[in-house]
């Protein structure tokens, strides 16, 4: 059995492992388009920070990991097209692979905002480990940075660049900080936090223009504002890779669709990662998901349907931790509540800290923390165990904060 | 035959001498803050539960890992933190469904319960017997990673 994994991130490298084990007498083959070996970007931003050297984002560490599990590892080279029906694919060389069954986890790439200048050279995205060394090369103590999007990816960059003392300003169309995984109150505290660190944050603000100067670049914002900077560094979103896949027959929405299998649309193609749009946890709805978690409950599951061992993934939960210059947040599921379901808030701006439960009847769904560190990751258990809350709804209503315990009576984890 | 620990929460006064041995074992301070293992009151302390990782099976913490900092002892069956490894990316501190890998502000990484290699603390600290280090084959232990498997969404091969 031939199988072939396109993508060596996290989804891929894990789905190849797992083949590995489900199917010793499989050949499997990873292809990846970059030139290392196959590293995490979440690292990366601990690279720029200076705390780690490139070998430690390796997604696997010593030498041989792959040769010794019989995985071969093609680097380098891009798939251009999948011929679904003679199972071949064909390489950016020109090159052919057949496989029995696919594995797409081709992840996301960045996108940027359809505005002038936006691809002038030097106008850094912050996603391989090549864009790291450029923005390295560039960003220098004192230097002038404006970072261009405060999503979850601008924040861990800003907290990069920050530890590289350059002089930071953000900027973010929408009205607060981390949009997608703080609600307004949880924002604004990052937003306050950042600020009394230095950082100069600027939301509801769009970059209308950008043009080049003698020594770096001026940004247009609003009607008569605009800012220098000797570096740009562009964190505006990310779009599934999903376009080789054009004449395939895979289906797709905003990435590929997949089922509580990780298949698609067309036999023997599976999809996993950032790449895939498959059913979220307690609504079922296909969603991506682009993180870690995801990628790796989806890349085994995906690994094992494809070797034969039938796996049923019950869905995927977002979730999400930011340190933002050490003020730590995170999010779970519903975060933002779900229709008929109820909220409950324990907040202290003061001490920029923050906890909000929602509930759907007698369940809590989802979850935002700020400054909280210890235990977090019971918020997890609870949403995934959908575990009735009975008499503990109504004292997670009154304090939030006693989610561990809880956890703790309503499993009997501890006899 | 490897070895859990085995909490028997009826007989915890809640004097927190694990969280004492715990942290002067791992951090050198006596600092319930920094313990691994805590004690959760109930009813105003009328009732405390000693908790910690159970080394599930599953080990989420491992698999949302990503640069391999987590890895499970051989001889102990512990899942241990590779400090020089961990970026302090906090991403297992929410994928651990029992919140028992917790983020170290101090170190910049994550810390767990690794069984101080073998010869756990807590257990020789407590002086009721709450915390004790069994053969891993003892029941009462199971229930806790009984709700690992509930949890569970990652079929293995």
């Amino acid at each position: 059995m031939d199988y072939v994994v396109v993508g060596a991130g996290p989804a891929g490298v894990i789905a190849a492992e797992t083949l590995r084990r489900a199917d010793p007498s499989g050949a499997v083959t990873l292809i990846g388009d970059e030139p290392a070996a196959p590293y995490s970007r979440m690292a990366i931003p601990y690279l720029l920070a200076g705390d780690i050297e490139p070998a430690g984002t390796h997604l696997r560490h010593g030498t041989g990991h792959y040769r010794a599990h019989g995985i071969k590892v093609v680097k380098g080279r891009r798939v251009t097209r999948v011929a679904a029906k003679s199972r071949v694919l064909t390489l950016d060389d020109g090159a052919k692979v057949k496989y029995d069954k696919l594995l797409v986890a081709t992840g996301s790439r960045p996108v940027r905002p359809p505005i002038k200048g936006i691809d002038l050279p030097g106008i850094e995205s912050c996603w391989t480990l090549a864009d790291a060394a450029a923005i390295a090369r560039k960003a220098k103590p004192r230097s002038r940075v404006v970072l261009m999007g405060a999503g979850f990816i601008g924040c861990i960059i800003l907290e990069a660049l920050a530890a590289r003392k350059v002089d930071l300003t953000v900027v973010e169309m929408a009205d607060r900080m981390v949009a997608r995984m703080m609600d307004r109150q949880g924002g604004d505290m990052i937003k306050r936090w950042c600020e009394g660190r230095g950082v100069k944050v600027l939301t509801s603000t769009r970059v209308e223009a950008i043009e080049k100067t003698k020594t770096g670049f001026r940004l247009a914002i609003g009607r008569r504002a605009a800012l220098e900077a000797d570096l740009v560094v562009c964190a505006t979103g990310v779009a599934p890779n999903v376009e080789f896949l054009k004449g395939s027959g895979v289906e797709t929405e905003f990435g590929i669709l997949v089922d509580h299998g990780l298949r698609t649309s067309v036999p023997d193609i599976f999809a996993a990662g950032d790449v895939a749009q498959g059913p979220e946890l307690i609504t079922g709805k296909p969603e991506v998901h682009a993180i870690q978690p995801t990628a790796s409950e989806h890349g085994r599951v995906a690994a094992l349907n494809m070797a034969g061992v039938p796996s049923h993934y019950r869905g995927s939960l977002s979730m999400n931790v930011l340190n933002t210059l050490g003020l730590i947040s995170s999010s779970f599921g519903h975060w933002q509540g779900l229709p008929g379901g109820e909220i409950a808030e324990a907040s202290d701006p003061d001490h920029f800290c923050y906890l909000r439960l929602c509930f759907k009847d007698d369940r809590v769904v989802g979850a935002l923390a700020l400054g909280l560190t210890q235990h977090v990751g019971v918020i997890r258990g609870l949403v995934q165990t959908g575990l009735p809350l009975g008499p503990w709804k109504k004292a997670l209503q009154r304090d939030p904060h006693q989610v561990m315990n809880a956890y703790l009576d309503l499993t009997k984890a501890v006899p | 035959m490897q070895k859990s620990l085995l909490i028997e929460p009826e007989k915890c006064t809640s004097c927190l001498q694990c969280e004492m041995a715990c942290s002067f074992e791992h951090e050198g301070s006596f600092n319930p803050a920094k313990s691994r293992i805590k004690v959760f009151e109930f009813e105003h302390g009328r009732r405390a539960i000693p908790y910690t990782c159970t080394q599930c099976a599953e080990a989420w913490c491992l698999h949302a890992c990503p640069v391999e900092a987590l890895a499970r002892n051989p001889t102990t069956g512990a899942v241990e933190v590779k400090e020089d490894v961990c970026v302090g990316c906090k991403v297992c501190t929410i994928a651990c469904p029992f919140g028992t890998i917790n983020y170290n502000r101090d170190s910049g990484k994550v810390a767990k319960c690794d069984l101080c290699g073998g010869d756990p603390q807590c257990a020789a600290a407590c002086p009721t017997g709450a915390i004790t280090f069994v053969d891993s084959d003892w029941t009462g232990y199971e229930r806790m990673k009984a709700w690992a498997a509930k949890t569970d969404n990652q079929p293995r091969a």
